[in-house]
């Protein structure tokens, strides 16, 4: 029962074919995505990033101008 | 009913609010107003994906419905504002109800400007909204000739996408080159070739007067020398003005926006954020208004740590827009001021791929990207933020009026 907790990850995805290369993610969350160095296209580095990437990853999606990032899943 | 917070528009701006005070822990009354019938969409595929057919017009939508049920808000899809008690912290909408509010944000947007003198005819068209896009494209494929009037970011994307769908499509625009005020003569003088090598035909310095018709119909474009040019569709793309009409009486200073201080309040318990906030306006200074999808999202979420006493000083963004045309991407982070001096910082002009600096008086005010998004994200870290009051282009400097300085 002290195995770490499963449910204290983030779940999140990214929509390459909406992405326009602005970069503000890398700029909010630069441990979570990052861009193709060819077209500027969002990379997901993390797909489940831990809990305490939270408020980056949103600020991140919110800042996001072609709404590109979702929060699949996040710790209640 | 009374809202803590009333947000009149949900698109990006009024969104960002909604969200931004939710993200900070706000667990007040959020009332969003949209006189538009769709939920949040998103404008810059209007012209590109949604206008071309890549895109289901649905696409465009900016959050899922789940997600928007998730905001706990009380969004009002064709609800229009029609006037504001501003003491009395009071709006009414066009079908009389009168909604209360602790704090209003104002996010209208704009309106698509028109030409002057006469009245929408068929095959003419604005584009701003979802349903303008979609009546574009029908518009559009029905054509054999196309002509835009603007070459702004809207009427170079129109045109693009009206090339891609195989239209002879004419360009006019009064300025010298497209795109001016984003990109400078240098740069815009590159955008002008890509256009024309791609069988656009452009005409600069060539104001439209008007459209010309037949029996309701447009048959074409009048230019200022009394020239017609023929078409089957015109796109009339010369602009937004600021969706205000409603405030007039209300006390709130208008001046092509809404007029807000360095932290985007037009009066105690107002405030306004994207295209038609024109925010740090004070003694001595118009202030700015920014139209970009950008500044939108930005603005939406400064209002929402202000209102919270979470903003961290005034509001000082960084424009950054971007633009697709032709499978070209073009991003501008800063500005490219009249007069600036342009230069070639990484990559060649040549390839078409390269960074260039816009510096005026020696200070480094605007990074463009030509097909180089990877590179570019840092260069914003280089620029100041947008000043309050922008400085007349000075015509004292030493640098020559815009030059473009070679691949290095």
């Amino acid at each position: 029962m002290s195995a770490p907790q499963e449910g204290a990850t983030l779940e999140i995805a990214v929509d390459e074919d909406r992405c326009v290369a602005a970069g503000h993610c890398v700029v909010a969350a630069p441990e979570i995505f990052d861009q193709r160095e060819e077209d500027g296209v969002v990379v997901l580095l993390d797909p489940r990033p831990p809990a305490t990437a939270q408020d980056t990853v949103r600020e991140a999606a919110l800042l996001c101008p072609a709404a590109v990032i979702r929060v699949l899943r996040a710790p209640s | 009913m009374t809202a803590d917070v009333l947000v009149v528009g949900a698109s990006a701006g009024g969104l960002a609010v909604a969200e931004g005070l939710r993200r900070h822990g706000f667990t007040g009354t959020i009332t969003l107003l949209e006189r538009e019938r769709e939920p949040p969409y998103d404008r810059p595929p209007l012209s590109k994906q949604v206008l071309d057919g890549r895109w289901p017009p649905e696409r465009a939508q900016l959050r899922t419905g789940a997600e928007l049920d998730a905001l706990g808000a009380d969004l009002r899809l064709g609800a229009e504002a029609a006037a504001l008690d501003v003491p009395g912290h009071r709006l009414t909408l066009r079908d009389g109800t009168v909604l209360g509010y602790r704090t209003l944000v104002l996010a209208t947007g704009l309106h698509a400007r028109r030409l002057p003198g006469r009245p929408p005819v068929a095959g003419a068209y604005t584009l701003r909204s979802l349903g303008d896009s979609a009546r574009l494209r029908a518009g559009l494929l029905a054509a054999r000739r196309v002509v835009v009037v603007g070459a702004g970011v809207l009427g170079c994307e129109i045109a693009a996408t009206a090339r891609g769908l195989g239209r002879e499509v004419t360009v006019v625009e009064p300025a010298a080159h497209p795109l001016l005020g984003l990109l400078g003569p240098a740069l815009g003088a590159e955008l002008a070739a890509l256009h024309t090598e791609h069988g656009v035909r452009l005409l600069t310095d060539t104001p439209a007067t008007g459209l010309t018709g037949e029996a309701g119909r447009v048959t074409g474009v009048r230019t200022a020398s009394g020239a017609v040019l023929p078409a089957d569709a015109v796109v009339v793309a010369v602009g937004g003005r600021p969706a205000t009409d409603w405030l007039a009486g209300s006390g709130l200073t208008l001046d092509d926006g809404v007029v807000c201080d360095d932290r985007c309040r037009a009066a105690p318990d107002v405030y306004a954020v994207g295209d038609v906030a024109r925010f740090g306006a004070g003694p001595g200074t118009r202030g700015v208004r920014l139209e970009n999808r950008t500044n939108a999202t930005e603005q939406g979420l400064y209002v929402a740590a202000e209102l919270l006493g979470a903003a961290r000083g005034p509001y000082r963004p960084v424009p950054y827009v971007w633009t697709d045309q032709f499978g070209t991407r073009i991003q501008v982070h800063g500005t490219v001021p009249a007069g600036a001096a342009v230069r070639i910082a990484e990559g060649s002009l040549r390839e078409r791929k390269f960074v260039a600096h816009a510096v005026t008086g020696g200070r480094l005010v605007g990074v463009v990207g030509w097909n180089s998004p990877g590179r570019l994200r840092t260069a914003r870290a280089l620029l100041t933020a947008v000043a309050p009051a922008p400085a007349p282009p000075s015509t004292t400097a030493t640098t020559p009026t815009t030059t473009l300085t070679g691949d290095p």
